[in-house]
């Protein structure tokens, strides 16, 4: 099955390509938007064997696990990186006319790619050392992305992110380590059947922990996400629109893989953890984004508040409670890409993101209002829109086991997002323009850099729609991968080649 | 930029000299010490003396193509070793040798190649670096 490995390679493949076209940039769009095409057909023909058929795994180089570094596909991996090719893709075309010349000269492409084969491998990659190389690929393409065009903001955005991304990359790295001293190997699948035999070891308590820091750094988990609100308002909008929807959630992704599959065996105590970990990053995130008047800075709030949700899922550790958090994650990616995509189109119309020198955009133009309250509803997850099902999904989870603090904690963030958006949706498009700042246009907008702005937050939209009203389809795709989450025995099989 | 006559004679003669054993440890790499990445940092310092002793425009032309196509042929040559076995019919990376042995090399196979691409691939990016920071020290001269 070298078709998992195709999603790596092919990203790699165009920006090798886009090195050779170095000089040319028009080449470099156009080469960008085809290889994300082809990989979005080819994350589909993925999904569907991996629905079709179940697990797929490759033995890279023939080298048989546990020995040799194995790529594996359950339904999540194949889910997540059909919505990685999703994003890809869109921001493939909202960067047309987005980003400016400047970074295009630099190579904002072939990074943009690199970053692309990063998250892919993290999502498809059976192996833990090697996931630890996919998140490094991933993290120096994106930190040369954060800091491209050297403004005085990316550059101290780009520092905090480096710093703790650097961190967590240690903390990995140790727990890497000490995982390989207790049981001899990093093979997932290995380590899963390795872990017990190990018994009831305070060491693999302190390891998960090490794994909980690392993973709680990347996905920005309450204590360790102040990298987050300080750095993704500063690149342009296509860059932190990518990062929004997928930097994070790679993260949340290993959580939900190395606590499903790895770290089972004291679980009571890791739960708990972890559904506390979960309620404070909800409550701290909305009440940080209630504070902000920028609109990034809101948005990025929000994506704390909202990692909480699917931490959460994980945390109640039912079957409903999983697939809750792969619901949510699907939604989230979608809906909170999409945002940030009409926060950048805000800005190109009005020269700004402060909320108290935008207004009157729904004079002018009422469509885009339209399109910013599909995902901003759905975020706040009002019924019929994805989010309200995500919710639903942890909310019932929760209420079953009887967890009903935390689900009353997480109605009432709920609210208060319905508030964050009601604001960004009063000051930029329901109250009038400032006076000092009347002029919203599209003058500098030819007809097809138009379309090209506007094609992807509408194709994310009727997405979101999609996902709403054929919720039935997708939690039963949630529900299945939850349940191969929590009963793993043919992934392993699978990947340990035994049948 | 002025430098001394000694290092430009000197220079003349070393680098064909230290590129000779640049490939040389390329070829040594796989069952001795050496390989790819060593290889290709030794065949950028032969670049970078000739930068130091006749300026980085001299070095430039000498190299003739751009170390950004160093680093994406180094890149590819690499990439092309793995797809060699998809094309086969077996798994991604998988590795295949000669029959043949050749003299003094040995069997060739696949991972010699990723071990070219990786020459290329550091060479690239070590001159790439270099260039680039030692033009900037040009300018402020």
């Amino acid at each position: 099955m070298n078709l998992i490995v195709l999603p790596v390679i092919l990203p790699l493949l165009f920006a090798v390509i886009m090195l050779f076209a170095w000089k040319y940039i028009s080449l470099q769009r156009i080469l960008n938007l085809v290889g994300s095409l082809i990989l979005l057909i080819v994350s589909v023909l993925l999904f569907t064997t991996v629905l079709s058929d179940g697990v797929q795994s490759l033995h890279l180089g023939n080298w048989k696990a546990p020995f040799g570094i194995v790529f594996a596909a359950d339904i999540l991996s194949s889910v997540m990186v059909l919505i990685s090719s999703i994003i890809a893709f869109t921001t493939a075309l909202y960067s047309f006319s987005t980003i400016d010349n400047e970074r295009e000269s630099f190579g904002y492409y072939p990074l943009l790619n690199t970053l692309i084969m990063g998250i892919n491998g993290a999502f498809l990659t059976g192996d833990v050392f090697n996931l630890y190389v996919w998140f490094e690929v991933m993290l120096i393409s994106s930190f040369v992305l954060l800091v491209l065009g050297g403004t005085r903001n990316q550059l101290e955005g780009g520092i905090k992110y480096f710093t703790l991304n650097l961190i967590s990359s240690a903390f990995f790295l140790a727990a890497v380590g000490l995982l390989y001293g207790l049981t001899g190997t990093l093979n997932m699948a290995d380590l899963s059947e390795k872990i017990k035999l190990a018994g009831d070891n305070g060491l693999i308590t302190v390891i998960s922990i090490f794994f909980l820091i690392s993973f709680g750094i990347k996905s920005a988990v309450f204590p360790l996400y102040f990298w987050l609100p300080s750095s993704y308002h500063t690149p342009p909008s296509p860059v932190s629109a990518i990062f929004a929807g997928l930097l994070t959630k790679v993260g949340v992704y290993s959580l939900i893989r190395m606590f499903t599959l790895v770290f089972t065996v004291n679980s009571e105590f890791l739960t708990n953890i972890i559904l506390i970990v979960a309620v404070f990053t909800m409550v701290t995130g909305v009440f940080g984004a209630a504070s902000q008047n920028e609109i990034r800075k809101i948005l990025s709030f929000h994506i704390i508040s909202q990692i909480g949700y699917m931490i959460m899922g994980l945390g109640l550790y039912s079957v409903l409670g999983i697939a809750g958090a792969v619901f949510y994650l699907i939604h989230h990616i979608i809906v909170k890409t999409n945002l940030f995509f009409i926060g950048g189109l805000i800005q190109k119309l009005q020269g700004t993101y402060e909320l108290k020198k935008l207004g009157g955009l729904y004079k002018v133009y009422p469509i885009i209002g339209l399109l910013f309250l599909i995902p901003a509803l759905s975020l706040a997850g009002i019924p019929p829109l994805s989010g309200f099902w995500a919710k639903f999904l942890i909310v019932k989870a929760g209420l079953e086991l009887q967890e009903i603090l935390v689900v009353v904690i997480s109605l009432f963030v709920s609210l208060l997002t319905l508030f964050s958006m009601t604001k960004i949706w009063n000051e930029v498009f329901w109250k009038p323009a400032p006076k000092d700042n009347p002029e919203i246009s599209f003058k500098h907008f030819t007809l097809s850099k138009k379309i090209m702005i506007f094609s992807p937050i509408v194709f994310l939209a009727i997405l979101t729609v999609i996902i709403g009203f054929s919720v039935e389809e997708v939690f039963q795709i949630a529900n299945q991968s939850a349940n191969e989450l929590l009963n793993p025995i043919n992934y392993i099989n699978k990947v340990l080649g035994r049948f | 930029m002025r430098s001394s006559l000694i290092l430009c004679t000197a220079t003349r003669f070393l680098l064909p000299i230290i590129l000779m054993f640049s490939f040389f440890i390329l070829l040594r790499g796989h069952n001795e010490p050496g390989g790819g990445f060593i290889g290709g940092l030794v065949a950028a310092s032969a670049f970078a003396l000739y930068a130091i002793s006749h300026g980085v425009t001299y070095a430039q032309q000498l190299l003739k193509v751009n170390p950004i196509n160093l680093i994406a042929s180094g890149l590819i040559i690499a990439l092309s070793s793995g797809l060699f076995a998809v094309f086969n019919g077996s798994n991604f990376m998988q590795g295949y040798w000669s029959e043949f042995k050749f003299p003094v090399i040995g069997k060739i196979g696949t991972p010699l190649i990723f071990d070219i691409g990786v020459y290329f691939l550091v060479l690239g990016i070590a001159l790439l670096i270099i260039f680039s920071l030692a033009e900037e020290e040009e300018e402020i001269q």
